[in-house]
């Protein structure tokens, strides 16, 4: 951040200005309320979570709900599967998705263009309506209960390989025409010039496909029936009637279920916001 | 294969040894194929499954029925249940829509404006995004379901009011409430989207107009609404799609109830295939909804352009 750009940050307090900050922050308070209270409910001892009139904090702070939560469910095995199946689901898209859009922008073969117009055509297919046929494919390749069952059909999204097309088609070709020259093949000059070039987009494309896939609930929920291959969202569902009124509980697998994703959110705050706008979503 | 490398060529506007011209076409198809592989198998053959599917009475592992033409879909019509769950979704995406589009703006532009502090901003109005649904759910049952010691009446109460409101139970309140958890739980990504498109304009716009002495409103109104005017196209746009399809909330926080009345179309989906067993027509249900989303897509579509004639 240079001095200028600094300078111009710190603008005067104005009675307009400080009515704004006053609206943000009653803003962002109601926003972050229902976390602050899961946090104080589950930091209660499960008496007193159903205490009325509302009190943040019990007359002891204890950990035992989080400590029950962890001891009776399989929250751990489903954090395991929900980050296996994330991680390979966003590896597999962006590897998949880079290479077509690689292929549809700058290589050259039969059919091209009209394979390209059927993967645009896919944009408009909404997954949610396949599920019934795709379920019944799942059923005849015995994929269902497995986290191949799960992780593929999330793989070729055609929204991502159009985004990518729009980008690799401004890599500008000198670039490839000076490592061609070197006697570099097509796959090395993709693997050593065009990935590199476009990691800031390849990293909006995988931080958005990990967020969704993690927190992706119809798919799983209807795909895995097993308890032991379930996701962290699917099995946090299943468990909460088992749950009866024990709410610090509750609000305790809430919390550690809550957790990795803020964290990831908290490490790349800056390449999700800057990502969104170099993908153009933004319309600008 | 010799024109389309001609081609490339000629594009290029360079004239290259034979050798790079042939790389150019080399391999092509093997970039395209991993993607084309599972695309094939896990959206075309669906998709065109679906059909077959549709015009039979198979059961939930897509077996054991018989051809029956368009049987399915006759009764979808006729089915009351299609109908009031269609019209749910659709009550749902109208409810919802507006509040996600003007909260993700109305957010962006206080967190653009103060320029301070914010990372707090983008984590109070964006974590809940990073939430899987379960959790939503699960949180929201505890803010507002019981009635007695639930945070949303105490809160209410503190201030004086005893709603005692039915807030999942009570067929008035059931819509809203699911609105509500959504408006809170996404908005946070409208909220991103119209944030990057406030960063990307320039600020030499805001100071020339500030030097011809036009007032902050002033300016927001003739300066910054209009150039989000693309922005707020892309966002309604995916808001009504991502809206259509709500499944999750639903089927966590009410189960469709009271009564049916929050029931969407992917439940009904949803119960007709796989606690029904009835494939083939949960099948023709699901192309039904197809049908409405391509209907609102090009609806849509008609709407941004005439407003695109409209503005050019």
């Amino acid at each position: 951040m240079s001095a200028v750009a600094d300078e111009g940050r710190r603008a005067r307090w104005t009675p307009g200005r400080l009515a704004l900050l006053a609206g943000a922050v009653v803003l962002a308070a109601v926003w972050v309320a229902p976390l602050a209270w899961a946090v104080a409910t589950s930091l209660k001892p499960e008496a007193e979570a159903t205490r009325t009139p509302l009190r943040w904090i019990g007359s002891t702070v204890t950990l035992r709900a989080y400590r029950q939560v962890w001891e009776a469910g399989d929250i751990g095995r489903w954090m395991f599967n929900t980050a296996y199946i994330s991680v390979m689901t966003t590896l597999l898209t962006v590897v998949c998705c880079a290479m077509a859009a690689y292929g549809f922008a700058r290589t050259d073969f039969r059919g091209r263009k009209a394979l390209y117009g059927v993967v645009l055509a896919g944009i408009m297919v909404p997954p949610q309506v396949l599920i019934a046929p795709l379920f019944a494919e799942m059923v005849s390749f015995g994929l269902v209960d497995t986290y191949w069952g799960v992780i593929l059909p999330q793989v070729a999204v055609p929204a991502m390989v159009f985004i990518l097309v729009k980008f690799f088609d401004g890599v500008p070709r000198e670039l490839e025409e000076a490592a061609f020259v070197d006697g570099a093949g097509r796959w090395r000059v993709f693997w050593t010039i065009v990935v590199p070039l476009s990691r800031p987009v390849l990293a909006a494309v995988a931080i958005f496909t990990f967020i969704s896939t993690w927190n992706n609930f119809l798919w799983p929920f209807l795909v895995t029936t097993d308890p032991n291959g379930m996701t962290l969202p699917v099995g946090l569902v299943n468990v909460q009637s088992s749950y009866g009124l024990r709410y610090a509980q509750m609000m305790a697998s809430v919390v550690i279920a809550g957790l990795p994703l803020l964290v990831v959110f908290a490490l790349f705050q800056r390449q999700i916001v800057r990502g969104l706008a170099r993908t153009g979503l933004a319309g600008q | 294969m010799t024109s389309p490398s001609a081609r490339t060529a000629e594009t290029t506007g360079t004239t290259k040894p034979v050798g790079i011209r042939r790389k150019w076409t080399e391999h092509g198809l093997l970039f395209v194929a991993p993607f084309l592989i599972t695309y094939s198998l896990f959206l075309l053959w669906p998709l065109v499954s679906g059909v077959r599917m549709s015009l039979r009475s198979d059961n939930i592992t897509g077996s054991g029925g018989e051809f029956v033409g368009l049987d399915n879909y006759a009764e979808a019509v006729r089915d009351p249940d299609v109908w009031s769950s269609m019209g749910n979704t659709v009550w749902f995406t109208v409810l919802s829509t507006v509040p996600l589009v003007v909260c993700g703006l109305v957010l962006a532009l206080l967190s653009h404006h103060l320029r301070v502090v914010e990372w707090l901003w983008r984590l109070a109005w964006f974590a809940p995004f990073l939430l899987p649904s379960g959790v939503v759910g699960l949180l929201f049952l505890w803010v507002i379901y019981p009635s007695d010691f639930g945070f949303a009446d105490q809160v209410l109460a503190s201030v004086g009011l005893r709603p005692g409101i039915g807030w999942l139970t009570d067929e008035r309140y059931a819509m809203v409430s699911i609105v509500l958890a959504t408006v809170w739980w996404t908005v946070g990504f409208n909220f991103l989207l119209y944030l990057a498109a406030l960063q990307s304009i320039p600020r030499y716009v805001y100071e020339a107009a500030e030097l011809d002495g036009a007032s902050g409103p002033r300016r927001l109104w003739h300066i910054t609404l209009p150039l989000l005017r693309r922005t707020t196209g892309v966002v309604v746009v995916l808001q009504v799609l991502a809206s259509l399809k709500i499944f999750d909330q639903v089927y966590i926080m009410t189960g469709g109830g009271p009564d049916d009345s929050t029931r969407p179309i992917l439940q009904y989906v949803y119960q007709a295939g796989f606690t029904g067993y009835r494939i083939g027509y949960a099948s023709a249900v699901s192309y039904l909804f197809f049908a409405l989303i391509v209907i609102v897509s090009l609806v849509q579509l008609r709407l941004s352009r005439r407003r695109g004639e409209e503005s050019g």
